[in-house]
């Protein structure tokens, strides 16, 4: 059966509410994506049924959770298509993920007068692990530009791979501009410098299937809450041989194999680096969501959201003073803008009025920004949910923006 | 709507699109910047006390219209005024903007400011509105720090 997003709509109760006594109008999903009842209902039944700690518990109820926990390992090795399961690390959420691996992979590494390469489209927490690591050990950042339309310069960064390069982190899709990165030939580049390659792929796993297998990277990173799955959890991929060698990022229980006051020994991939007792709930939620976008298919998701950005691309043009932040060719979901005269602060006050949600601000991407010489954007992003309707509003929305600062 | 209306009066609009004394006071005895990460708003108010009295203000940044008229209006209330009152019209134009629509507030003290009376209803607002002050106090009060509006 043919995606159809009307009907998809239909499995968020969100879109029951009323927002300022109007229909919601929610475009602001990679902030964070609403809920479907599948997620909902699965976290529910499972504190219902199933809940107890996990792992070594020797009744049937902890078995049960150990069950649903381990089972979304599972689901997120297929939806990346890992190799294998135990190179699926939960984690909070990307930053914590990235966070990990500069600690870990990082530390060990990258030493003084080494450098880590990331883009110029970087979310903040794909920026700051980096130059905070970079401190420590006197190594340097360094930073591949983009051009006016917010597409990757692949020759640059090419140019930037030098044998001082330790490590690459690059966004898979940016969330501030939408941009779509060419991630198997920046790898295929790093790879041949000896680089080894971390994806940011928060913004890029809501729209499209992820093959980390395709695409050769070392490591992916991305959140459950931004893939329709609860907030707080997270998922870094990692390849074995990688997460083998790597030293334990958080220390406490579950990440040991033995402990005596001499010294302690470190439990097996993953655990190793899945110190405490983690979100379990969160975890079988994000299991729930994976299932949910799989049913529906990516591939077809990915094929409305096209159809939809171009729609809307076109649309937001009619606005007039209206300019796109962020023109990349290859683009997923995100519309960056500003209107001429009007603060996007001032936009997202008045398109609330009219129930309509958009993120307004720097998006957690200064340094982007800056290259666009804007003290920040209005952002409408899209996902699978949105229709053509939500376009229109934000339309007729922006006249109003516009109609009310005409006065 | 009309609380829209409210928000964006055309007094507001008018001073966002031609803010008064925009720009940097010459010998100035105190200036402060401030910003506010949430939105991107960054202001610096320069200030010339003479005397007690504040002979002049100016700020330069880029904000959205709240802050902006905001500013603009703040430095015409607040100039020639001696010290303690630009440090009461702060005080009051923090209760006008905060303190919720049931509660009387005395617009005649506020004279021009009570046009922002309409920021009350819009709660992630009213930090545009008051970075102006903030920052003023601060540099009234002689402090280099950035002033935020927590």
């Amino acid at each position: 059966m043919a995606f159809n997003a009307e009907i998809a709509r239909k499995d968020f109760p969100i879109f029951e509410e009323k927002m300022r006594g109007k229909p919601l109008v929610f475009l602001d999903s990679a902030a964070s994506a609403q809920k479907p009842r599948a997620v909902i209902d699965a976290m529910a039944r499972f504190y219902s049924t199933s809940y107890a700690n996990i792992h070594r518990g020797v009744y049937e109820l902890s078995e049960r959770a150990t069950g649903a926990f381990e089972g979304t390992r599972e689901k997120a090795r297929a939806f990346l298509n890992a190799p294998e399961a135990r190179e699926i690390v939960f984690v909070r959420g990307t930053t914590e993920a990235i966070n990990l691996v500069a600690a870990t992979f990082g530390r060990t590494h990258i030493g003084a007068d080494d450098e880590v390469l990331i883009t110029h489209m970087e979310h903040h927490s794909n920026i700051v692990p980096w130059q905070l690591l970079c401190e420590e050990k006197g190594a340097r950042l360094r930073v591949a530009p983009i051009d006016d339309r917010g597409a990757l310069d692949v020759e640059a960064f090419g140019k930037l791979l030098t044998p001082r390069t330790k490590l690459a982190a690059i966004s898979h899709v940016s969330n501030a501009l939408g941009t779509v990165n060419p991630v198997s030939e920046l790898v295929e580049l790093a790879h041949a410098a000896g680089v080894p390659v971390l994806i940011d792929g928060a913004q890029a796993v809501p729209h499209q299937a992820v093959d980390v297998q395709a695409l050769g990277c070392d490591f992916y990173a991305f959140s459950s809450h931004k893939v329709f799955g609860p907030s707080g959890v997270g998922v870094l991929w990692g390849k074995a041989e990688h997460l083998e060698a790597m030293p334990p990022y958080q220390s406490g229980g579950e990440m040991i194999l033995t402990v005596s006051f001499e010294g302690s020994t470190w439990n097996e991939i993953p655990h190793k680096f899945e110190a405490g007792t983690p979100d379990i709930g969160g975890v079988v939620g994000l299991g729930a969501a994976l299932d949910y976008v799989t049913g529906l298919g990516l591939d077809a998701i990915s094929a409305h959201e096209s159809e939809l950005l171009a729609y809307a691309s076109q649309a937001l043009e009619t606005v007039r003073g209206l300019r796109l932040i962020g023109t990349a060719p290859h683009k997923a979901s995100v519309l960056s803008f500003v209107l001429d005269g009007i603060h996007p602060h001032d936009i997202g006050t008045i398109l609330d009025q009219e129930g309509i949600a958009v993120r307004t601000g720097h998006h957690c991407a200064q340094p982007v920004m800056q290259r666009f010489d804007v003290p920040a954007t209005a952002r409408a992003s899209l996902a699978l949910y949105n229709t053509r309707a939500d376009v229109d509003a934000l339309v007729a929305g922006l006249e109003r923006v516009r109609g009310v600062f005409a006065r | 709507m009309s609380e829209l209306r409210e928000l964006y009066q055309t007094v507001i609009l008018d001073h966002n699109n031609s803010p008064r004394n925009f720009g940097n006071v010459e010998n100035a005895t105190g200036r402060a910047a401030g910003h506010n990460p949430l939105c991107g708003d960054q202001i610096e108010v320069s200030v010339r006390v003479v005397d007690g009295v504040v002979k002049d203000l100016r700020f330069e940044g880029s904000g959205c219209a709240i802050s902006t008229a905001s500013a603009s209006i703040m430095t015409q209330a607040v100039k020639d005024k001696p010290l303690e009152n630009a440090f009461a019209l702060f005080e009051r134009f923090h209760q006008l903007v905060t303190t919720s629509s049931e509660q009387a507030i005395d617009s005649e003290a506020l004279g021009k400011l009570a046009v922002f009376g309409g920021v009350r209803e819009f709660p992630v607002r009213v930090k545009c509105a008051t970075l102006p002050w903030h920052t003023l106090k601060n540099a009234l009060e002689g402090t280099s720090d950035v002033a935020k509006t927590e």
